[in-house]
């Protein structure tokens, strides 16, 4: 079965589906054909979903001897023409760094999932977290961008993933799916699309002889076997990609560009939900599983007569910052729930004048809906 | 509503949940599932959470019940405190000793019934599926053989349905 009709198979479907294999599918749908990986909990669904959708849909699954291993084949996938993902937990991801890196220097499109739970290291292994946001966006050394995205619900999880794939087309940039153990496991209605009412961003080939490494801020790419030679390297190189590790002037514009190419698109990528910030005192900010009791809490929160609006990020980098700033603006304080011991919270106030305040929990649970409404009521 | 099940991996504990989820789902209601294990992969404890409502289920991990569904002592023990005043407890017979009467208390050896009638144990789950279902009447038992029909395999699916219906007439 080819893709086309696989996907025309599952076209309209509802299903009961975890968030992680909602991603799974959301991939498929977004036209991924490479998966390499090693199964950890809690990202294995993913695995033993591809392992079994992959080949049905055309596409090929390989299971690797470890994520540095996995990371590696998606990366060469890439440029033999895949469109190519994998999914890990923290310690996979940070095991994956390196190689991320070696993606972004070679602006290899490609999907990077990290469900994430509690660490460091192998911390509780069945719990669910949101330890890695920072992880995603400086795990990997060097001067650098990145796209990172986290969805709220398995609904989400399918859409966004579709999103992960166009934006690292469109970039060129690998692009991190922060799920968490919480949303990567809860099951909830997904519906699927018919695949063709859907926009999936076709790669930018050229068929002509162009440097694939610049000459423009957002060059397009050739691939092995079309008949061009072509040179890869995680060393800094010239637009025809050949190594220049000596001249600062290469190295400059290099980074530069592909700096430039996310940053100078932020607000482009940057997707956020608001709810109540027209008729608001305070506001809470969070994202992914976090995201789900702090809405019922400022839900709960205005019952009682409190006005409080909320922002959802779901775009974490690069960071909302215009819309923070705004906000910001208009609020006395800004509280942020989230599973981990501030990172986002620390992010939002180096762009605001108002106080910040992390509503922090670790250990595997997440917030109830009460715990969030009573310290935001105590707090203001 | 807040519906937890509860017991020993291997039970089909989060199977239960996942069909009661789906089967709210096919009824029109908004229901999420949720699941909790330990690192290892049978005997340990293991939880499954159902939430079922009208409105958008924004609580991930609500801390207290409306209904317990208890198959191991240790989960009883770990989780009774979770129900919520009014809710209601039901347990396997054989596996549980209850230590409260603060609770609408319904029970059946659905274990030994499961091997009696059913020459497996592991049909205790829709026995007590089935039973709960009747006591409390919120999923239709048409979405509920549905969703059991999506959910385990091909051939025992004759099986599981009897033994949800066995589940419905000891409830009666």
């Amino acid at each position: 079965m080819n893709n086309q009709k696989y996907l025309d198979s599952l076209k309209n479907k509802t299903l009961f589906l975890q968030g992680d294999e909602a991603a799974a599918y959301g991939a498929l749908f977004a036209g991924c054909n490479f998966f390499a990986g090693y199964p950890i909990t809690p990202a294995s669904e993913i695995a033993e979903l591809m392992s079994r959708e992959l080949p049905k849909s055309g596409g090929y699954y390989i299971q690797m001897e470890d994520e540095i291993a996995s990371i590696g084949a998606v990366i060469g996938a890439v440029w033999s023409g895949g469109k190519s993902m994998t999914a890990t937990s923290g310690p996979g991801f940070s095991l994956m760094q390196e190689n991320i890196g070696y993606a972004c220097m070679t602006e290899s499109p490609c999907v990077i999932v990290d469900v994430q739970r509690s660490g460091p290291s192998t911390g509780q292994a069945t719990k669910g977290a949101q330890g890695d946001v920072l992880q995603a966006r400086w795990g990997t050394h060097g001067d650098h961008e990145m796209i990172a995205l986290s969805p709220w619900s398995s609904q989400e999880s399918f859409d966004l993933m579709i999103e992960a794939f166009n934006l690292s087309e469109k970039y060129r940039n690998p692009v991190i799916f922060l799920l968490d153990g919480e949303v990567g496991h809860i099951r909830e209605k997904v519906v699927f699309p018919d695949i063709n009412e859907l926009n999936i961003y076709q790669r930018n080939i050229s068929l002509e002889k162009i440097d694939v490494f610049g000459g423009q801020r957002i060059p397009p790419m050739i691939e092995f076997g079309m008949g061009q030679r072509i040179h890869v390297t995680g060393s800094t190189h010239k637009s025809n990609g050949m190594r220049d590790v000596s001249s600062m002037e290469a190295h400059d514009t290099l980074i530069r560009r592909i700096y430039d190419k996310i940053s100078s698109n932020r607000n482009e990528i940057a997707h956020f939900e608001t709810h109540y910030i027209d008729n608001m005192d305070y506001l809470a900010v969070s994202y992914g599983a976090a995201a789900r009791p702090t809405m019922g809490a400022v839900l709960k929160l205005r019952e009682r007569g409190i006005k409080i609006g909320f922002l959802r990020l779901i775009t974490i980098w690069p960071f909302p910052i215009d819309i923070c700033t705004e906000l910001g603006k208009r609020t006395k304080k800004i509280f942020v729930p989230e599973m981990n011991l501030g990172q986002v919270s620390r992010e939002i106030e180096r762009f605001v004048n108002c106080p910040v305040e992390s509503v922090s929990k670790i250990g595997g649970i997440s917030h109830t809906i009460d715990e969030i409404t009573n310290y935001i009521s105590a707090n203001i | 509503m807040n519906i937890r099940f509860s017991g020993f991996g291997g039970q089909g504990i989060i199977l239960s949940g996942v069909i009661l989820g789906w089967a709210a789902v096919l009824d029109g209601k908004n229901a999420i599932q949720t699941q909790s294990y330990g690192s290892s992969a049978r005997g340990g404890s293991c939880k499954c959470d159902v939430i079922i409502q009208e409105s958008a289920i924004y609580e991930l991990e609500p801390e207290h019940n409306d209904i317990l569904i208890t198959f191991s002592q240790p989960s009883y023990n770990a989780f009774i405190k979770s129900l919520k005043e009014g809710g209601h407890l039901f347990y396997d017979s054989d596996l549980v000793t209850v230590d409260t009467n603060e609770f609408p208390c319904n029970s059946i050896p659905a274990t030994d019934i499961a091997f009696k009638e059913f020459k497996q144990k592991i049909y205790a789950n829709m026995l007590m599926l089935g039973f709960l279902a009747e006591k409390i009447r919120f999923i239709g038992f048409r979405a509920i053989e549905k969703s059991i029909s999506q959910y385990v395999p091909t051939k025992t699916i004759e099986m599981n349905i009897a033994a949800f219906r066995m589940g419905i007439d000891l409830a009666k």
